[in-house]
This record gives C-alpha cells, structure tokens and sequence, in this order.
C-alpha cells in the first residue's frame, strides 16, 4: 500500500496545473465558460497536446494511462483550475470505444472531440429507464428520442447515444452532423446540449451496452468527484486567506473561533472526500467498482455542497460577486451533484446493495 | 497510488487471524461481545496473551521490544482484532506512557519502566485532568514541591480510566507557579501505593464504572521520577496527546459496530418487513458506512505519513473530530434498530423474555450513552478544532 503518486502521473498533474495557472486564469475561464461554444476550441487543442486525452485511455488503447488514478490526477487539475473544457466527454466515449475496441486515435490526438447522451428528462440517472429507439434500417439504424444534459454536446463531432435496441441498451454513434443538437450554457459554466433524434441515422457500436454504459458512468463519477475535490481545495485556500486578510471589529475575521471551527470542519470534510475518491479510483477495474464510486459520489455532494454553502457565507457579500472567483468554484462545486447521479441517487445505490 | 495489499500483507493478515482463532479464549470473546464493561482479570488476561506473542506493543519500534509493525499492519492487526470481538489494548502504558519514555525517559527511566509495559505487568493510568482542568489542562493545580530528594505532591486528578485495576499513575504536576501556565508543567511517575493517595470510583451515565477520581495528599515522589526536564511537562502532555489520537479513528470498532448495526436491522422487523428494507434506516446505515468507509483510507493515509515523517502530526485530530462521530452515530443506530428493547438496563435481562435476546439487546443503548464520552476525551473534539486552527491554517 502507499499513497504517493507515481512520478509520471505527478508530472502530469504539474504540468496541467502549470497551464491552467498560467493559461487559464480565472478571467479567461470565465471569459470562455459563459459565451457560446462554452469553451475554448484553442485551449482545448493545447490540453489535448499536453496529453489530456491520452492520460484518460489504457496503452493497449493507444494511449499511455487509463486507470483510476489517471483519471483522478487529470480531473483534480481541472477542478482546481475551474476548466470547462469537456474532457468528461471524452473520458466517458473512451471507456465506451474501449469497450468496443474501436479505434482512438483521433479522441487520443484530441482531433476528434466526442460527446456521451446516456440521460433523458425522464430518465437522468436511471439509464434503464431511456425511451430513446433504435431501429435497424438496412446496414445502419435509425434513432428516434431526445437525450438531454448532454455535456459538451455543441460542438462535438461525434455523439455516443444510449438508445434501445429491442430491450437491449445499445450505444451507436451519431455524427453531430446528423443530429439537431441543442447547446446551452450552464450556470456553472461549460456548456451541454439536447440532442433530437429524429431517424437520426447512426452507426451500432456496441450491442448489449449495459456493462459498458455502468463503466462508462463508474469512469464519469470518479472524474467528477476528483474535479470536486480540486475544486474544494481551491475554494478552501482562498477561504483561508480570506480569513487572514479580512478585518472587521479591527482584527482579521480569521481570529473568529466561530469561523475558525466552520473552516476546520470543511478541512475534515475535504480530507473525507480525498479519501473515498481514493478508495473510489482504487476500485475502478474491481468487481465493486459501482458500489464504491457510488458511495464516493454521495459524500462528495455532500461534502461539496457544504464547502460551497460555507465558503460563500464566511466570505461574506464578496461571494455573491460575480468577480470573486469563489462564486464560481461555488457553483461548480453545488452543480456537479446533479451530474451522472445525485447524492440521493448513490445513496440509494449503496442502499440496494443491503437488500442481497 | 496503491490500495491493495501486498502478499506479505495477506501472509500477515493470514498470521493475525490464525492467531486470534486459537490464542483469543471464548471467555474473552464473548465479553466483548457482550458489550459489557469487562472486568480488569479479563483485560489482563488477553495482554499476557498478546505479550507472550510479542503483539502487546503494537506502536513500539523494534529496539525498544515492539514488532516494529508498519501503518498497515497495525491497521490489520486492529480490525482484525474487532472482527473477532477481542478486548481494546489498554493504551495508557502501551500507547500513550511508552513513546514518552523513548523519546524524553533517560536511559534508567527506559530500563525500568518499558519492560513493565510490554510484559503487561504493570497497568498504568493517566492523571491528567483535574476538576478546574479540562479543556484548559494548562490550568491544573496539582502541586509537587521539592523537598530535598523528593517531590511532595498535594492536589486532585480526576478522570482516571480503569485507574482502579492500575498499580502505577503518570502526572501533570505544577512545579514553578510565578509563570505562564504551561511553563510551570512536569510530567512525574508515581507508584500507587505510595502513602497519601486515594483512588474513588466515578458512577458515569450508564451506570458503569470505568473512571475514578485520584486524591495525592503529601505524597512523597523520588525526584528521579520525573521524566524530561523540570516543567517541560507541556511539551510532553502534548506530544503524548498527539500519540493518543493516531489511534483514535477507532476504524477496527466502526468497521465492527457496522457489522452489529446491519445484523440487527437484518433481525428486527418493522412494518412487516426486516427494518434493514426501511427506506430511511437504511439510508442511514448506507451515509454513515459511506463516511466509514472514507474514514479508513483518512486513516491510513495519516498513518502512512506518520511513518514517512517519523512522528504523526497534528492532522491526526481530524481522525479523532471525524472517527468519533462515525462511531456514536453507528452505537445511535444500534439502540434505533433495537427499538423499545434497548430500553432494559444492563443485566435487567438475562434470558429471551424480550423480542431479541441477549447478547442482541444487552448493552445498545448503555454503549451508546457510553460513547458519548467520546468526543469529549483526549481532548474534546472542540479543542482539536482549536488545535487545528493553530497549525493547519495558521490562523
């Protein structure tokens, strides 16, 4: 056992944190994660080359990580850093290409920018539940539904579309060409889409996906609660500075045992979440993945939420600003809670693993 | 980044079991089990056993006769030690007097005093608080006026754990008066049956007796017995604090009080159906064996930069504010899950008269007030947070 990065992976999580830090400050985020397309098409090709994509898909795939802790080095970054930019996309299409034993070469260089639908209004996270079809039309099919929340669904190239075949969940490409794709901005930042699909011609890539599909969400909430526990750290040094520079009743508000207490109890929560995104990036390849990364993402909403909800009220009205980058990290941190699974979802999964 | 065990690792895990199933006797077992208070023959007992295997000092390197154990093992070795329902190891010699007298005893002082703790022959006990000293320690009045070759002691120490099956008590005393409090501090060792010192029992909230107050009138204490130097006793309090709270997650308990919590809710029907298919008990066992679950790589990761950096730092007071609570709240879900049948007093029931017999309903709701004690002990979680504040943020 030990808990130390590898030097490779420490290198990496440097070098991203380097480029966000100089690259992507929270001014240009900004300036990029509230305007359509919600990102930056530039600074995406330059993480791409930095080698983002590779990180997130195995050597045997072609290309030089893939493993939990690559996963959660590659999203801690992006969380510190506040980053729109869609890689949970293309690590969710890399697990499912993986699965298919599909060509990567093009997600890998970063040249092909794909999109995952899995979720639809009726069905956010209980993909059993879909009513998107798919019906065979001569070699290729047809799909006939709308997914929803798809994240960095304008302006991606290809969409991997979750879609009933028979009963069976399936996963079929979809050029974006093809589809009516509909982008809006989030209020976190970054950028999803409803994708309408309307004998929307598509190409099968993997039949009886529902293994797959488990991995591919497994792979997503572990990105998501490693993004969150970047993000926290970020929101919790500007906190503690805070504490230190901000005087009223003529001393710093950081000598305020009350405030000191609410802080340290978010260092505990905080330490809390990095533990179990551990545990959760150990188990990926594991026969427990689902339950464990089902309880991380619970305690990382949790813990999340609390982080957010107190930073902002111990920063006080500077919060409420849109300039102080904490507002941001702020809704972030509350609003990828809804994403692949909310902390009542995953409560619930790891309650149904009491039934057996 | 490596969460699996090693095969050493498992060979051990393999070691520990086969040791508990033929070395830990069923008496012992089902005491623990029982949830009961244990009596001072039974612990004893169980740290001859562990002595004779050379397991007794699980904290101690190597050179001073412990097993020089890593993070993980002794990690093992605890929820191992739970799983099987063995006694706690009485940590006031083993954990927390030990690694005080290896880094601040000087060379007699670890001759004489370590071989008593690893042979289990002598039962230490901590006078630390006092009525006026709690939370604020540094206040203590517990007097030791030299008198030639001796210390006289004269004071109150209060909180004593399992003082009355000790034969020997270390003590905060004030030594120099006209100064800040924590410079006045020395940290002395005292044979209980020196003349002056009285032992009384404290009833505590269920009943039980595991605490005592400890009286020193005129009691006349060799000057040899002090350890460290004359009112570097702050220092020391504070570095054995910090030992106290490495093992104070308490994750080998939790990991087994889950187990209980989950058997009982599987037992008891509620509604028509076993209370473990009730939506919202269930929900909360599943938040809090999420938090458990969180906790033991905290706790390994504390234990792991321990090793690395020689001595645990004071990060390890989030594993006593977060393990404590993961603790009471799972000794909360157990007397839930029990319904009106916690409600017995401990010993009120002794045979299936009730919906659940012993040793189900024995002892929930007695362990739970019990436990309350807590987060108020070593330092209420409070004062870890004050302690936190100091050098995690520098506020």
């Amino acid at each position: 056992m030990n808990f130390d990065l590898t030097e490779d992976r420490q290198m990496l999580a440097d070098t991203l944190n380097r480029y966000l830090a100089d690259q992507y400050g929270i001014e240009a985020r900004n300036a990029s994660a509230y305007e359509a397309p919600f990102h930056d098409p530039t600074k995406w090709a330059e993480m791409s080359e930095l080698g983002i994509a590779g990180a997130l898909v195995p050597e045997e795939q072609g290309g030089f990580g893939g493993t939990g802790f690559d996963i959660t080095v590659v999203f801690e970054a992006l969380g510190k850093g506040l980053c729109p930019e869609p890689f949970l996309g293309t690590l969710m299409a890399a697990r499912l290409l993986g699965a298919a034993g599909a060509d990567m070469d093009a997600l890998v260089s970063g040249e092909t920018r794909y999109a995952v639908g899995l979720g639809e209004i009726d069905a956010a996270y209980d993909f059993e539940n879909i009513a998107t079809t798919a019906t065979a039309s001569g070699e290729a099919h047809v799909l006939n539904g709308r997914k929803s929340a798809v994240y960095g669904g304008q302006g991606a190239d290809v969409i991997l579309v979750l879609a009933k075949l028979g009963d069976a969940p399936a996963i079929f490409s979809v050029a974006a060409t093809e589809a009516n794709i509909v982008g809006y901005g989030m209020i976190d930042g970054g950028g999803a889409a409803e994708v309408l699909l309307e004998d929307t011609p598509a190409t099968l890539l993997l039949q009886d996906a529902g293994g797959a599909v488990q991995d591919a969400v497994n792979a997503g909430r572990l990105a998501l609660c490693a993004e969150a526990v970047g993000a926290m750290g970020a929101t919790y040094e500007a906190l503690v500075d805070y504490l230190k520079t901000r005087k009223q009743f003529g001393r710093p508000i950081g000598t305020f045992q009350v405030l000191q207490h609410r802080t340290v109890d978010l260092l505990t929560e905080i330490e809390q979440a990095r533990s179990i995104t551990i545990s959760a990036a150990a188990s990926l390849e594991d026969a427990d993945a689902t339950l464990k990364i089902a309880m991380a993402k619970n305690l990382i909403g949790r813990a999340a939420r609390l982080v957010a909800e107190e930073a902002i009220q111990m920063h006080g009205g500077i919060a409420m600003t849109w300039e102080y980058s904490v507002s941001h990290y702020g809704k972030r941190l509350v609003m990828l809670d809804a994403q692949l699974g909310d902390t009542d979802q995953c409560l619930s999964e790891v309650m149904q693993s009491y039934a057996a | 980044m490596d969460l699996s065990y090693s095969p050493e690792e498992r060979a051990f895990e393999e070691e520990v079991r086969d040791f508990l199933k033929t070395s830990l006797p069923d008496h012992i077992a089902d005491a623990v089990r029982s949830g009961g208070e244990l009596t001072g023959e039974i612990m004893q007992e169980w740290h001859r056993i562990l002595s004779a295997k050379g397991w007794l000092a699980i904290t101690w390197p190597k050179e001073y006769g412990g097993p020089g154990w890593t993070p993980v093992q002794r990690h093992i070795f605890e929820v191992e030690c739970n799983r099987f329902h063995a006694p706690r190891i009485v940590p006031f010699g083993l954990a927390m007097l030990g690694p005080v007298i290896q880094m601040f005893g000087n060379e007699r002082q670890k001759k004489e005093v370590l071989p008593g703790i690893l042979s289990a022959e002598d039962w230490w006990c901590q006078g630390y608080s006092e009525p006026g000293a709690g939370s604020d320690l540094a206040s203590l009045k517990t007097r030791a006026d030299r008198d030639g070759d001796h210390y006289v002691i004269n004071g109150q120490k209060t909180w004593t754990t399992l003082g009355q099956f000790a034969n020997k008590i270390f003590c905060l005393v004030r030594t120099k008066f006209d100064c800040k409090p924590q410079e006045g501090i020395s940290f002395v060792l005292v044979d209980l049956d020196t003349p002056g010192i009285e032992m009384r029992p404290i009833r505590l909230i269920e009943g039980g007796y595991e605490v005592n107050e400890v009286f020193f009138t005129d009691v006349r204490v060799p000057v040899e017995n002090l350890v460290g130097e004359e009112n570097q006793g702050w220092t020391i309090a504070k570095f054995l604090l910090t030992h106290e709270r490495t093992n104070i997650a308490g994750v080998g308990i939790s990991m087994q009080a889950l187990e209980e919590v989950k058997a009982l809710a599987r037992k008891t029907r509620r509604n028509g159906r076993p209370l473990i298919e009730d939506p919202l008990f269930a929900a909360r066992i599943a938040q809090v064996e999420i938090d458990l679950e969180a906790m033991k790589i905290t706790n390994l990761r504390m234990l792991y930069q321990a090793q690395k950096q020689g001595h645990p730092g004071p990060e390890t007071s989030i594993l006593k504010i977060k393990g404590t609570v993961i603790n009471q709240e799972l000794r909360d879900l157990a007397r839930r899950a029990l319904g009106p049948s916690a409600a017995p007093f401990p010993g009120a029931v002794t045979d299936g008269n009730l919906a659940l017999s012993p040793p189900d309903t024995a002892n929930n709701a007695a362990r739970y007030f019990n436990n309350r004690k807590t987060s108020i002990f070593g330092g209420s979680n409070e004062i870890q947070r004050n302690i936190l504040t100091k050098t995690m943020l520098e506020l």
